[in-house]
């Protein structure tokens, strides 16, 4: 079981994802954004950083790297792909994910812990956590106010109180409903903006990124191989 | 011939930028300023090609990368 990890230039968390990934029993290899072939991999991540320097809009530019056709295939395929800050803005904007990521609402760049509710087991990303679970996962974005489409997303984070309340003030950077993470409608592509690498060791401020991290890789070894072998 | 794309969000997608900027002019004395939004302009310059040639392909790259159709408008205007 191996876990493509797509590196684009100005990509920063590549290591730390394969780094997490790893001491949960994956095995990762990076993937260049110049690759044209995901062949042989049976999961995809793309991870935090600031892609092609994040110009004209954050991942409006990486959604034309060449790899992204083999991520699309992936994709359409049924086996996981998970975007996480940066990673989670490219997949929306290549329109994997619904909705798009904007400014914060008070225009500040935010790194630091938050508190995050559970609102769905079905995803690659939480299929290993029980829905109303509190998570506390670091954030370290400028543009994670979530905008959703036309239609209602299929939210499986939010921001939160400690007591699990879903509140504006419990919002940091302004997202629609407090929206956190969000998964297609099958469960099989998902995205967040906190980063669940950053809270898995015990030095760490938590160790609650593992269980999103552990559902990704049980759900990449409970998809069957697609018809290109996987 | 050049064209110049204005990229505007959509009135009901916050502008946090926008709001920053109005707040800020509320403050310098322009009371009357209720709302600012903060829209970009993109220049594409395609020499040797006409107008429709410019204008259809100009479309085209809206469509696929210079506006994201979720929270933005744009508007084309040629150029000579």
């Amino acid at each position: 079981m191996t876990v493509g990890i797509v590196a684009f230039p100005g990509t920063n968390c590549e290591q730390d994802v394969a780094y997490a990934l790893e001491s949960l029993g994956a095995k990762t290899v990076t993937v260049w954004h110049r690759e044209t072939s995901l062949d042989g991999l049976e999961a995809v991540v793309l991870p935090g950083g600031f892609a092609h320097g994040d110009y004209l809009r954050t991942g409006a530019i990486a959604r034309f790297s060449p790899i992204m056709a083999a991520v699309e295939k992936l994709a359409a395929e049924g086996r996981p792909v998970l975007g996480i800050c940066n990673g989670f803005q490219i997949l929306c904007e290549t329109g994997l994910l619904p909705g798009a990521l904007i400014a914060n609402r008070d225009l500040k760049f935010i790194c630091r812990p938050t508190r995050l509710r559970v609102e769905s087991t079905d995803s690659i990303l939480t299929r290993a956590a029980t829905v109303g679970q509190i998570l506390t996962i670091p954030l370290n974005s400028y543009e994670g106010n979530y905008v959703p489409g036309p239609e209602a997303p299929n939210a499986v984070l939010r921001y939160c109180e400690p007591n699990g309340s879903v509140t504006e003030a419990a919002n940091p950077n302004g997202s629609t409903e407090g929206i956190a993470g969000v998964a297609n409608s099958s469960g099989t592509v998902a995205g967040l903006m906190p980063h669940p690498e950053r809270a898995i060791e015990d030095f760490m401020a938590s160790t609650d990124g593992r269980v999103l991290l552990e559902s990704f890789i049980a759900s990449v070894e409970a998809t069957p191989a697609g018809v290109s072998g996987g | 011939m050049r064209a110049v794309v204005t990229i505007t969000r959509r009135r009901e997608i916050a502008d946090p930028e926008g709001a920053t900027i109005q707040r800020a002019l509320v403050d310098l004395g322009y009371g009357e300023v209720d709302s600012v939004r903060v829209n970009r302009t993109v220049e594409v310059s395609m020499p040797g090609r006409d107008r429709e040639y410019v204008r259809s392909a100009v479309q085209g790259m809206c469509e696929k990368l210079l506006a994201n159709p979720v929270m933005e408008d744009f508007e084309i205007e040629i150029l000579d």
